[in-house]
């Protein structure tokens, strides 16, 4: 029995076995890990208080959510462990976060009546309510649910002012700045040309001034609509007695999560998640939301899909459909299919090099010169982005469609042609609605991998935080010389350059999982499709 | 049969009559006409998109290329001008207008087109007074030091206005006299020689007399409060009788070393301390037959260029030997002239040199690379011909026969050479040849070091432990899957490895440096217990599964012992970090880094290579696993079944039959891993501390290519050596991955060859 278990190589049977399995729990774990750190996020969690004994005998209590244990290099696992508490706070402590001993913890309970308030900024702030002053009236703690009731009141009229001065500040200050620098624009262009008369000058004068009027009138709106929304104050207590008075302004929303039932918290979880898809990013990106990320990675992925299908297509029709087929048609073709393997960064270097200093830098020369020194397109951008793109996901989509179209049999080509269609009203007609399928998993695949690849784009046009999208209600309303903001490199940027990593990382983890979720379903989607394919075509060949 | 073929024929007619009303309705041109479009058209753009796949290639060349020219001269001017008893000359930032000092005292700036003078300022001298030498003090500021005959010093300053008139520059040039005219009374004795260096607000001056007796002085720059008014204010003087003839005299610009030099080579330096000169070191320059015939130092004045009789120019710079003492170093050597060493003149902006040979060739050297990029004979000189360039260095001025040449110099990249790039440079400062990638420093006179070794180095450091990580794992798991794995469970298996591929690689890197690095430092004897223990862990599963009773192993089909390991596996992973704890307690102190620097001598760094190993292995593994796979599962049946029929064990069917003729495949498999793991980028950024060192230590982490474009790229400037470099890097890689993935190709295609005669 033994004998036979090593002799005939089963051991080394289950070794592979080993193997695989490894690798499969490895992505398992891998996308269940990003899934519980970064859906997570969003859950309330409870506010505990710990009553630590200090080294001097005297006594510090802290009230904070919980985040995380860790034991000291070397220490014991009950004496030294450490937790760490989110504490909050920021202008009382310096630090969110706080590291408390184990061995010197008291007493822990969970907190009562505490009020988890989240800020525009300095972060959350735990503490107790005291006294809410609303519209000039001050309610005290005699009166709790009334007390509670005027703070929710006024935190949502204050949020409502402040999304109304927002989209003044967006909208009609954007557009008007806008319309300020195209009239700077025109000038220095009729400069250049030598074409600026006194007419056209006060011409231009004249708007000016009267969009500085407007400005003037939209910015007085803006002041009261601050000011009005600057009315209510919130007054808490922190756990260690101190007093705060904080604006309703700076109050994003405010929830007691000791106190909450669980569909309440449900609730929650989903008015948070909401809010991190479609609200903009806070704090240097360590709070809020990222849409604005989403939004340019879609917008250029899109753009990257417009340019990407018709020369993949055309490339791998002329590959398989009209090209002789000899060595050189292998050469290209394999040529074609290594450049897949080429490194992303490359690609970057690429795109810097040729598209942004020489094509962007000859645009700017020809149809740009009134800008000068400021470059327009001879900087990095979302147009750039998206060329560049397009061409490292080329291969993936010409070998793809290649692929579709050597499994169409040839009888059905001939047959087509057989019936007197020439070769355009074949291919046309009959060979590439069958090999859509095919086109279309290339193009999914191209999408994922764009999507997710971040290298070269940190060459030719992502930014950490862009101050305007690329597509507004300006014409032209696509600004393709624009930079943008993109999932993957948030990421990297928040989780690696962030001032305060610590705070952010639950942020990183919820953005990880939504750009894993787009990416495993995209590519799902494109195998689902291959495998469908795959099949009817199985039936045609018998 | 008669009927038939009549038959045949009125068909025939019925069908050409449909084609010909076709044509002449001009449908038929029309679609013709489509379908000859059509072809040019998808040829026109298929073949314009593998010409702009092809471009990539060659635009990262033509970025490249300029590194690897050599330089070139191209003459301008030549005009007749006095320049006999000048004792310095040079010119201005553009070469535009230039300058100089004659001993009689006149400060004349001529234009560089045609020697016309442009202002002739008279120095303010005494009557019989002469000036004997002159030397910058500062270099930026264009600040003069000028010994006079009498034993005074005079403290000058050229100025070079700019002014754009109607849009053009216009260079209007100015001396002045920053501390006042009457200068710096010394001795009674005239300076036959001067060194000086301005640094921030201190003035420190050495000058020689006849009887080679050495003063230095230093002051201290006063500005008045109310005034622009600055005044010296002498610190300290001190005499020194010097051991050596006072040939040359050099002091350099942070006011540390001053040397004296003979012309029979004899060096004594002197270190400043507390503003006295303390004699540091004698030693000779050049052999006992030999003279030396010009010194300069380069700029950052580290480095002494010295030019000799026998038309060799060396290199040397102060090194810090195991006593802890200065000695100055030969760095190295340039083979110039068969003739004497004329005259040197270094460049003002980077750590290059001009020299004259007697037999008057002229040579643009670059000290960092080592290199001479260019020597050319210039005809017409004299004998006394000496030579300029101007701070940008594209301008060559040669006084010639009475007269003056001026080149326009193309010498954009000397200091990238073959050697700069891949050989151990000795770096100015560094105690020893060194491999070093440093693109830039704060300062402007910093030697830049190109070394491409450390980087490549990381690169490969980087792509062999992803390679130990991934390729028994993914072709261990390919083995399986293809041959052993029931079909049922591989159509689960191949769809998770693509979405494994699929993965961005930001997220592993992610994940890899704030999850996964910490989680390793705080559990490492645990990850090592995993490399042992779940060998061990797998085999005894089997065999324990192995001895099972029948009734109860047949429950499973065949073909699924991978998902009866899967939970062993969380189980062994989830003990081995369980025992973690205690094995570190037992065996390393509980503090296994720390055991680790202490007792081996390694250090380890949290962001280090095993780190980066283990992620970017998960990142290849589903690549190669994919190509492997393939191919072990396109062996034909007909072979492994003969093999079993023949009576031989699954494994040994595996071993003797399908792996061999698999194997060009799981190469070519391997080839392709190796390619994505030398070009991933995001993992190595976010996973190692990017640090370029040459240390193959697992615990320490390194500098790739690809994270180093991502780097440096954005703050290159155009055109410059860094940026070219940077394509260089690009390029490399580019070659890297095409010849590996071609090559891969080849081979998987040679392969379906053969199994398709099969």
């Amino acid at each position: 029995m033994k004998d036979k278990f090593f002799k005939s190589g089963e051991c080394w049977v289950w070794f592979n076995a080993g193997a695989i399995a490894i690798a499969l729990v490895m992505v398992i774990g891998l996308v269940l890990l990003i899934a519980a750190r970064g859906l997570s996020h969003f859950w309330p969690s409870e506010i505990t208080i710990y009553e630590v004994q200090l080294e001097d005998g005297s006594k510090q209590l802290s009230m904070g959510e919980e985040y995380g244990e860790e034991l000291p290099k070397g220490g014991d696992p009950i004496a030294d462990k450490q937790i760490l508490l989110k504490v909050g706070n920021r202008e009382l402590y310096g630090l969110d976060f706080r590291w408390l001993k184990n061995k010197n913890v008291v007493k822990t309970e969970l907190a009562t009546d505490v009020v988890v308030i989240e800020r525009r900024e300095w972060g959350n702030f735990y503490g107790f309510l005291e006294q809410v002053e609303f519209d000039g009236q001050v309610f005290t703690q005699n009166d709790e649910d009334v007390l509670l009731a005027k703070m929710h009141e006024a935190i949502d009229r204050a949020n409502e002012l402040h999304e109304k001065a927002r989209d003044l500040e967006k909208d009609d200050i954007g557009a008007i700045n806008y319309d300020l620098e195209e009239l700077r624009l025109e000038r220095r262009r009729l400069e250049l040309k030598d074409e600026d008369t006194p007419e056209v000058l006060a011409e231009i004068a004249s708007q000016e001034k009267e969009l500085r009027e407007k400005f003037e009138v939209v910015q007085a709106e803006l002041f009261k609509l601050h000011e009005q929304a600057k009315r209510d104050t919130v007054s808490l207590v922190t756990i260690d007695d101190k007093r705060v008075n904080i604006v309703a302004e700076n109050i994003v929303m405010a929830f007691k999560p000791n106190e909450m039932s669980f569909l309440q918290k449900l609730g929650h979880y989903f008015l948070k998640a909401g809010e991190f898809v479609s609200d903009e990013p806070r704090e240097a990106n360590t709070e809020g939301g990222v849409f604005p990320a989403i939004f340019g990675t879609v917008l250029m992925v899109l753009l990257m899909s417009v340019m990407v299908t018709p020369f993949g297509v055309v490339a791998a029709v002329y590959l398989h459909e009209y090209a002789k087929q000899g060595f050189l048609t292998r050469l290209i073709r394999i040529a074609v299919n290594n450049l897949a393997g080429v490194p992303s960064i490359v690609y970057g270097v690429f795109g810097l090099g040729f598209f942004v200093y020489f094509l962007g830098g000859s645009i700017d020369d020809l149809f740009y010169p009134e800008a000068k020194p400021a470059p327009t397109f001879g900087t990095s951008g979302l147009m750039w982005a998206s060329i560049t793109l397009a061409l490292l996901t080329l291969p993936v989509v010409i070998v793809s469609t290649e692929e579709g179209l050597s499994r169409i049999p040839k009888s059905i080509r001939e047959g087509s042609l057989a019936l007197g269609a020439t070769k355009i009203e074949t291919l046309w007609r009959t060979v590439l609605p069958m090999a859509s399928p095919a086109m279309m998993t290339g193009l999914i695949l191209a999408i994922a991998r764009a999507a997710g690849e971040v290298a070269p784009l940190m060459l030719v046009g992502v930014v950490k935080l862009a101050p305007t999208l690329p597509l507004d209600a300006n014409a032209p309303f696509l600004h393709l010389d624009r930079k943008f903001m993109h999932l993957g490199f948030h990421i990297y940027d928040v989780g690696f350059q962030s001032p305060n990593v610590e705070a952010a990382r639950p942020l990183v983890y919820a953005t990880a999982f939504l750009l894993v979720l787009v990416i495993i379903l995209l590519n799902i989607s494109a195998i689902k499709i291959r495998n469908r394919l795959r099949e009817k075509f199985k039936s045609l060949e018998n | 049969m008669n009927d038939l073929s009549r038959e045949f024929e009125s068909v025939k007619d019925k069908v050409r009559g449909l084609l010909d009303k076709q044509t002449s309705s001009g449908h038929h041109t029309f679609r013709r006409s489509k379908d000859l479009l059509a072809k040019y058209g998808i040829a026109f753009g298929g073949v314009s998109v593998i010409i702009a796949v092809v471009m990539i290639f060659f635009y990262l060349l033509y970025v490249v290329f300029p590194i690897f020219k050599s330089a070139e001269i191209e003459p301008k001017q030549e005009y007749t001008y006095q320049l006999d008893s000048t004792l310095m000359w040079g010119t201005e930032e553009y070469g535009e207008i230039a300058y100089q000092l004659n001993s009689n005292g006149d400060f004349i700036f001529f234009d560089t087109a045609n020697g016309n003078v442009i202002e002739n300022y008279s120095l303010e001298l005494e009557p019989g007074e002469s000036v004997t030498q002159v030397k910058y003090a500062n270099r930026e500021e264009n600040l003069l030091v000028a010994g006079l005959s009498s034993g005074r010093i005079l403290l000058l300053k050229q100025e070079f206005k700019l002014s754009y008139p109607n849009g053009e520059r216009v260079i209007t040039p100015n001396v002045l006299y920053p501390f006042g005219t009457e200068g710096i009374e010394l001795q009674d004795v005239p300076v036959t020689a001067i060194a000086a260096a301005k640094n921030g607000e201190t003035l420190s001056i050495v000058t020689a007399d006849t009887e080679d007796k050495l003063t230095y002085i230093t002051f201290s720059i006063q500005e008045s409060f109310l005034s622009d008014e600055v005044t010296l204010e002498e610190d300290n003087r001190q005499e020194i009788e010097s051991e050596i003839a006072v040939d040359y005299l050099l002091h350099d610009p942070t006011a540390t070393w001053v040397y004296v030099i003979s012309s029979q080579g004899e060096l004594h330096s002197y270190w400043v301390e507390d503003s006295e000169l303390i004699s540091n070191e004698r030693t000779s320059l050049v052999g006992s037959t030999v003279s030396v015939t010009d010194v300069e130092m380069l700029v950052g004045g580290i480095s002494l260029i010295v030019g000799d009789s026998t038309g060799q120019i060396s290199q040397w710079f102060p090194v810090r030997d195991e006593n802890n003492t200065y000695r100055l170093n030969n760095i190295r050597n340039f083979e110039f002239s068969d003739s004497p060493v004329k005259d040197i003149y270094p460049e003002i902006r980077r750590k290059g040199f001009v020299a004259l040979s007697q037999a008057n060739e002229l040579g643009l050297f670059y000290a960092t690379s080592h290199r001479l990029a260019l020597l050319e004979k210039i005809e017409g000189l004299a004998d006394s011909a000496k030579v300029i360039i101007n701070p940008r260095a594209n301008f060559l001025m040669i006084s010639s026969d009475s007269g003056v040449q001026t080149w326009q110099v193309e010498n954009e990249h000397p200091d990238l050479s073959w050697s700069a790039l891949w050989g151990k440079v000795w770096y100015e400062s560094y105690p020893e040849p060194t491999y070093t990638w440093q693109s830039s420093a704060s300062t402007t006179d910093f030697e830049a070091k190109f070394s491409l070794v450390p980087l490549s180095f990381g690169t490969l450091k980087a792509a062999f432990y992803a390679m130990l990580f991934a390729m028994p794992l993914a072709i261990c798991g390919a083995i399986f899957t293809a041959y052993f794995m029931a079909p049922q469970m591989r159509s689960m298996v191949k769809p998770s490895v693509e979405i494994m591929e699929a993965l961005p690689t930001v997220i592993l890197g992610f994940l890899a440096g704030l999850w996964l690095a910490p989680l390793m430092e705080m559990n490492l004897p645990g990850v090592f217990l995993i490399l042992i223990l779940m060998p061990v862990l797998i085999v005894s599963f089997g065999y324990f599964w192995h001895r099972l009773p029948a009734e109860f192993t047949g429950r499973v089909p065949p073909g699924w012992q991978a998902a009866l390991l899967i939970p062993l596996i969380i189980f062994g992973t989830w003990l081995c970090f369980e025992l973690s704890y205690p094995v570190e307690k037992l065996l390393f102190d509980g503090d296994m880094p720390h055991w680790l620097d202490a007792e081996m001598g390694i250090s380890y760094d949290q962001r280090n290579s095993m780190v980066v190993g283990i992620a970017m292995g998960f990142a290849v593994i589903p690549t190669i696993f994919s190509i492997a796979e393939d191919a072990i599962f396109s062996v034909p049946k007909h072979l492994s079944n003969g093999s079993l029929a023949l009576g031989a064990s699954q494994w040994q069917t595996l071993v003797r039959v399908v792996l061999p003729t698999a194997s060009p495949g799981i190469f070519s498999a391997v080839m392709i891993g190796l390619g994505r793991a030398v070009g991933e980028t995001m993992i190595v950024l976010m996973a190692t501390g990017n640090t370029p060192i040459m240390e193959a230590n697992i615990f320490e982490g390194m500098r790739t290519l690809s994270a180093n474009i991502a780097v440096e790229m954005p703050e290159s400037e155009v055109g410059s050596s860094h940026y070219r470099v940077l394509f260089l890097a690009g390029f490399v890689l580019f070659v890297f991955t095409f010849v590996f993935n071609t090559l891969a190709e080849n081979i998987r295609h040679r392969l379906r060859r053969k199994y398709g005669s099969l």
